[in-house]
């Protein structure tokens, strides 16, 4: 996984509440395979009814944070959702709320999801509205995010999220190195609740 | 089972509640920032899960727990013309799933097997399903099985990797809300109608960040079925899980299934189970009762679950809206919908019916909506798609499917279907569906799909009548 620590790029705003992982990628493309690249279907249908779609204006060109609005990412699990928007060049995203899953996933695919204040997030989708190819800067070992008008805002990341980010972790191995806690629990189970744990 | 990884019980207070106890039950390590290391106990798979096993694959690691595992296609399977599958990525996918659980010696219910069927269905039906376990399926629905007690949440494709190598998550605890029911429900009107009220109420975000429990005379009266379609549908409201203490309504359920615990080991498994419920002094972060006496059957207007009002309701005035995303998104709403502000629910046409999906696809649901259809025709195509093939033939027992054959109803085989449309059963561009299932979002269930959410029973009137109607007025 590619490590995350600062990101100075060109942010989009995506101003629709309750954004789901149906609108994100239609499922109809889901049975494609990871290798037939998820970003040539994001937000496919939104797209086709609305030309100006705005991931599509040359001013938002190379955009690789997207501030969004409050429930981005609810609804489905499918991990897909960030394959296409991580596979389109977006390395963070910043809304008010985020879906708990797609938060979730966003980390396990290297991505920073940040929550930040809603009238925060408003303000910020207005500067980058007002002035279309705007600079966000975001410092991950500083949790700080600098708004185009020069604003700063912290943002607050579990410390496990963070660690794995900085250092492109694979969570698997860090969870191995717990492996006595498994096993000992395993045995637990063994003992007081043989029938979760019965060979078949 | 207590280690010592705990949720730290809150200033003053001892007792804790079902969620941490279930939690404190599980947690075997703790890493920086909160975050603990949860076992989990048991794992559902489907045909969607194939990303988890090429990365698993990928990595070089194996199934750790394949006797924890349970697998079954439903998100492709085809309702229809099962014994020889044509179309060719729907065949791969469910043979794919049934390559993966082989190879890793995992538990596989089959196309052809009666136990067949979506996995939110089975898992109880089985007895996989257990007051007390965690369990978890890269699914997001998988909060259906905290109905029966279970700390049951869906997850990612990279979560579902991380399930089959090690057995366990990486989480952080989720504040707590209780959610009480009181009053009894009137006739005509469903745990569905409780569920969609109580997401109107609070909002698709208002459960983010929690984990419910629902409580109250009304909830305890439901039965387990009933029970399934308000957890279901906890993730629409934003809460990863959705928690129901388990009661002798609940063992009644479990009793006898293949998979749950027999002799000395029920037993043992009832005092354990009997210490689930919430203490009655635990505090939960937020409290929220909603009056089931006042509610009226639900449907949703437009295009989130939390756009759901009483059938006798009207489509709101996007105007009204101070917000001002807000009010442009709930504009978007109605022109995907092709509704105006103020327009009437009641008396909207439909093109079609969608009875099924792992909200409301159980027997008791099939029953609810056979009682409507009976002695009627329908006047739109409408669809009944069983939740699972042990489903179908107990509603064949008592001739279910007659009433539905017979009103002109399509009687299918188990799946998730016209939910989200991934097997190829679509709502066509434009139509507007009457549904029971749990998502009306743009293009859910098919390109330009609008979707109107509501239980069984009120989708069974739309199949009748052709529009949307007040249940209540042909019982």
């Amino acid at each position: 996984m590619t490590p995350f620590t600062r990101l100075d790029a060109v942010a989009v705003p995506l101003d629709i509440v309750n954004v789901d992982t149906d609108r994100i990628v239609p499922a109809r493309f889901l049975r494609q395979p990871r290798s037939a690249g998820y970003e040539n279907f994001l937000f496919r249908d939104l797209r086709e009814s609305d030309p100006d779609f705005v991931l599509d204006r040359e001013a938002y060109r190379g955009a690789q944070v997207l501030v969004a609005a409050q429930n981005f990412g609810c609804g489905s699990s499918r991990e897909a959702a960030v394959w296409a928007l991580a596979g389109s060049g977006l390395r963070a995203w910043i809304a008010p709320s985020f879906g708990d899953i797609f938060f979730e996933n966003s980390f396990k695919n290297g991505v920073l999801a940040i929550v930040l204040p809603h009238d925060r997030v408003v303000a910020l989708r207005g500067q980058l509205a007002r002035n279309p190819g705007a600079r966000v800067a975001i410092d991950l070992p500083a949790q700080a995010v600098t708004f185009p008008d020069g604003t700063v805002e912290r943002f607050d990341i579990d410390p496990f999220r963070k660690e794995c980010l900085v250092a492109g972790i694979d969570e698997i191995d860090l969870t191995l190195r717990h492996l006595d806690q498994i096993e000992g629990y395993e045995a637990r189970q063994r003992a007081e609740t043989p029938w979760l744990a019965a060979p078949r | 089972m207590t280690t010592g990884v705990v949720i730290p019980a809150k200033a003053g207070i001892q007792s804790s509640t079902l969620y941490e106890k279930v939690w404190n039950a599980h947690a075997i390590a703790q890493g920086p920032g909160g975050r603990t290391l949860l076992y989990i106990d048991r794992h559902l798979l489907h045909d969607g899960s194939f990303h988890s096993f090429s990365a698993l694959k990928a990595s070089g690691r194996k199934v750790r727990r394949p006797d924890a595992a349970f697998a079954t296609p439903d998100h492709y399977a085809p309702t229809r013309g099962r014994d020889d599958i044509k179309d060719a990525e729907l065949r791969d996918k469910v043979e794919t799933l049934g390559a993966n659980a082989g190879g890793a010696r995992i538990q596989l219910f089959p196309i052809g097997d009666d136990r067949q069927g979506i996995v939110h269905v089975i898992g109880p039906e089985q007895g996989i399903t257990q007051p007390g376990v965690t369990l978890v399926c890269g699914d997001s629905h998988t909060s259906t099985h905290g109905a029966f007690g279970a700390l049951a949440f869906g997850i990612g494709a990279s979560e579902v990797a991380h399930v089959l190598a090690t057995q366990t998550l990486w989480q952080t605890p989720s504040k707590t809300m209780r959610v009480t029911v009181q009053g009894a429900l009137a006739a005509g009107v469903y745990s569905k109608d409780i569920i969609l009220a109580l997401i109107a109420k609070i909002g698709a975000f208002g459960g983010t960040g929690y984990a419910l429990e629902y409580a109250g005379e009304s909830i305890r009266a439901l039965s387990m079925e009933a029970r399934m379609t308000i957890c279901n549908m906890s993730i629409e409201a934003g809460a990863r899980c959705g928690m129901i203490a388990p009661d002798d309504t609940t063992y009644e359920f479990l009793a006898g299934r293949p998979y749950s615990p027999k002799g000395a080991d029920w037993d043992r498994a009832l005092v354990r189970w009997r210490a689930l419920p919430s203490d009655t002094g635990a505090r939960f972060d937020r409290e929220v009762t909603l009056d089931a006496k006042s509610l009226e059957p639900m449907a949703t207007w437009g295009t989130s679950p939390e756009h759901g009002t009483g059938v006798s309701g009207r489509v709101p005035d996007p105007a009204r809206e101070p917000d001002a995303t807000r009010r442009a998104s709930m504009e978007k709403a109605l022109r995907y919908m092709d509704l105006a502000p103020g327009q009437p629910l009641e008396g909207l046409a439909i093109d079609r019916v969608f009875i099924g999906s792992c909200t409301n696809s159980r027997l008791e649901d099939l029953r609810a909506a056979a009682a409507v259809v009976r002695g009627h025709k329908a006047k739109v195509p409408a669809l009944v798609v069983p939740g699972s093939g042990l489903v179908k033939k107990a509603a064949e027992a008592e001739g279910l499917d007659r009433v539905f054959i017979e009103a002109g109803f399509d009687w299918r085989d188990a799946g998730c279907s016209m939910c989200v449309g991934m097997n190829g059963d679509l709502v066509a561009a434009g139509e507007r569906c009457a549904s029971t299932s749990n998502r009306n979002f743009e293009g859910r269930q098919g390109k330009g799909a609008r979707t109107h959410l509501m239980s069984p029973a009120m989708a069974a009137a739309a199949a009748v009548t052709g529009k949307i109607s007040d249940v209540r007025k042909l019982l």
